[in-house]
């Protein structure tokens, strides 16, 4: 028998059958539908965590001063003194594998212009900062090298202390804010980029030359930080290696010695998020498997009633010349078709259902094309394996019982 | 000159085992047959015609002695050699007719075809037009089974036991379901068939078949106890005519 007329008799089955054929089909519909959704979500999820990771710089890496001990008590980061100017300069000179690098001191208080005040954070970096933090300037202009060399007393201000200090939507250009009675003129004002995935304001801040916020405000000569960042992301690792290696030599650390500092890398927690993510989508994806198995199940169930109610037709169709193999063939493709159209149905309502997560309640979602692929792999299996036990069932029966079974 | 020999038995013998004991259904049973005859096999329940039916029908194979369809020796045949076997010379009409449910009946007629690779769809289709045809359908090719009436339904069965041109037709009871006016339509159908030099063995306990025939072997405890020549076949047509016409 070819492969026409077996699909021939398979459709003419499954016609005679039109409200069963669908109801079995359903399972698998539902069970492709979800499997393809719940993928979606999660790789949506993902993509949408790497995509707010990669907004805050998805290559940067961050050295911190750290495992100093003075008399047995572990100092807290901020404290320690290990990180240097020296140690600033020698790795925005030598360090191969990173655009960027700007150290980092902070300072946290009220901020006061006229009759307002906010509390923030000013921020002593360089100019790299803006390319590491993937800020950007909307107005005004970054303050300059020669700035840092001269400690001046200028800041580049985000989108929320602007609408804290001017409510009445006054050019902030020009205006001179105070912190701890020092006076900063405004030169520059940040593009906002609202709040990140934790729910930090990321325009909360105000930037200044590091060297200011050292020598005017907290009187200090060393780095509370470093910020950097890699090449490309794939290239953490190595500047991570790299700048260890130059911060070891400058501390003149032995072998063996612990570090004084630490060195963290978006990468490490993009990695870490995305394995979690990866679980999620596992766990997703395999509730949803269990349905597309129940789907199985039910094509199976309903093959075996088939073969019964057709245990006439069987010994008929054996009786004028049909091998076991044919008898095979034809169920088999019955309960294959049968998941391949549902599986094709499940693809489109799965894929329309991502769409709607997406378009009516703002989820993340992205449809891999391997989860179709796998989605439909495993129809054409569920039905060959689901079909094959009745299929098998049916081409083992006896046609001198069959023909005459009431 | 003598007939092609179509079938022949030679101390045929079937034993089923039923849990102990062994029942012989059918004992040496010897007879040849040749092209055109239009043989009634009868006897009464338990005697052996229906395990012989299916013996000669490549259904089931003989526990001894040997069955020659045609010239082929069936008794070391496989189940694959004998469904292409029963596929390219044998057609059978049973009584319960065995059509396909909601389907037409040249699609029931193409049926056998179907397992036949040598036709393509084209050929198939004409090959159960003309079939149908010639058992007087040709203007219900495209009635679903559910659409007819049992006569024409039995008449579709004979038009599928025929698409394939087989040495032989076996009909199992094939008037069993019928009325009488309906049965003897489907006797002078087959004659019809036996007069174009069709082979056929009809399988019946009602004895009244065998006028019809011209040839009836009786069985009886699986043993064959008579093999006659009917020398004054009965026409199914006369008898049909003298039938009282039904009033409404």
């Amino acid at each position: 028998m070819n492969l026409s007329n077996l699909f021939r008799i398979a459709l003419k089955a499954l016609s005679n059958n039109k409200m069963r054929g669908f109801l079995t089909m359903l399972g698998i519909i539902i069970g492709v539908a979800s499997v393809i959704t719940m993928l979606a979500i999660g790789q949506g999820s993902k993509l949408g965590i790497q995509e707010q990771i990669s907004e805050m710089g998805a290559n940067m890496i961050m050295i911190q001063p750290g495992g100093d001990m003075r008399g047995g008590v572990r100092l807290s980061a901020s404290d320690m003194e290990t990180l240097k100017m020296v140690d600033y300069e020698n790795l925005r000179s030598e360090v191969r594998y990173i655009s960027a690098i700007s150290p980092t001191v902070n300072a946290s208080g009220q901020l006061i212009y006229g009759g307002n005040n906010t509390p923030t954070t000013l921020y002593g970096v360089s100019a790299d900062y803006l390319d590491i933090r993937r800020y950007s300037i909307d107005d005004g202009s970054m303050f300059s090298e020669q700035d840092i060399a001269s400690a001046a007393k200028v800041c580049v201000v985000g989108k929320t202390v602007v609408d804290n200090l001017f409510p009445n939507g006054e050019n902030p250009i020009g205006a001179v804010l105070r912190f701890n009675k020092i006076p900063f003129r405004v030169i520059g004002l940040l593009q906002s980029k609202g709040y990140n995935s934790m729910g930090m304001d990321q325009d909360d801040l105000v930037l200044a030359p590091y060297t200011t916020i050292q020598k005017r405000i907290l009187a200090i000569t060393y780095l509370q930080g470093l910020t950097a960042s890699a090449l490309g992301e794939e290239y953490s690792e190595a500047a991570m290696e790299e700048i260890a290696e130059i911060l070891r030599r400058n501390h003149r650390l032995k072998e063996g010695d612990e570090d004084d500092f630490t060195i963290r890398s978006m990468e490490e927690l993009s990695a870490t998020i995305s394995s979690v993510m990866d679980m999620l989508t596992l766990l997703l994806g395999s509730i949803a498997g269990i349905s597309l198995l129940v789907g199985g199940i039910g094509i199976m169930n309903i093959m075996y009633v088939s073969v019964t109610e057709r245990t006439r037709e069987i010994g008929l169709r054996m009786s004028i010349g049909a091998k076991g193999s044919d008898i095979l063939a034809q169920f088999l493709t019955e309960a294959i078709l049968i998941s391949l159209t549902g599986g094709l149905i499940g693809v489109i309502l799965g894929g329309g259902l991502s769409w709607m997560t997406r378009s009516l309640f703002g989820l993340a979602s992205y449809i891999q094309p391997w989860s179709v692929i796998l989605s439909f792999a495993v129809c054409s299996l569920t039905g060959i394996f689901f079909g094959w036990y009745p299929a098998r069932k049916a081409a083992g029966l006896d046609p001198i019982e069959a023909i005459r079974y009431e | 000159m003598k007939n092609k020999e179509i079938i022949r038995l030679e101390n045929l013998s079937r034993n089923f085992i039923v849990g102990e004991e062994t029942v012989h259904a059918l004992r040496n049973v010897s007879f040849t047959l040749g092209e055109g005859e239009f043989v009634t096999i009868m006897g009464s329940s338990g005697s052996g015609k229906s395990t012989l039916l299916n013996t000669l029908g490549c259904l089931d194979t003989p526990t001894r002695g040997e069955y020659y369809l045609d010239g082929v020796s069936v008794r070391a045949m496989g189940k694959n050699a004998r469904a292409t076997l029963r596929n390219r010379k044998i057609g059978f009409v049973f009584q319960s007719y065995n059509l396909l449910p909601k389907t037409t009946a040249v699609e029931n007629v193409e049926l056998p075809l179907m397992y036949n690779s040598a036709y393509s769809a084209s050929a198939r289709r004409k090959k159960a037009v003309q079939s149908l045809v010639a058992v007087g359908l040709g203007d219900r090719l495209n009635h679903k089974s559910n659409q007819m009436s049992g006569g024409q339904m039995q008449r579709v069965a004979i038009a599928r036991a025929l698409v394939n041109d087989p040495a032989v037709i076996l009909a199992d009871e094939a008037t069993g379901n019928l009325d009488t006016r309906t049965s003897h339509e489907i006797l002078v159908l087959l004659q019809k068939l036996h007069e174009q030099g069709r082979t056929i063995i009809f399988v019946t306990h009602n004895p009244e078949i065998s006028q019809y025939s011209s040839r009836n072997i009786l069985l009886k405890d699986g043993r064959l106890v008579s093999d006659t020549l009917n020398p004054r076949i009965q026409s199914a047509t006369e008898a049909l005519a003298a039938l009282p016409r039904e009033k409404d």
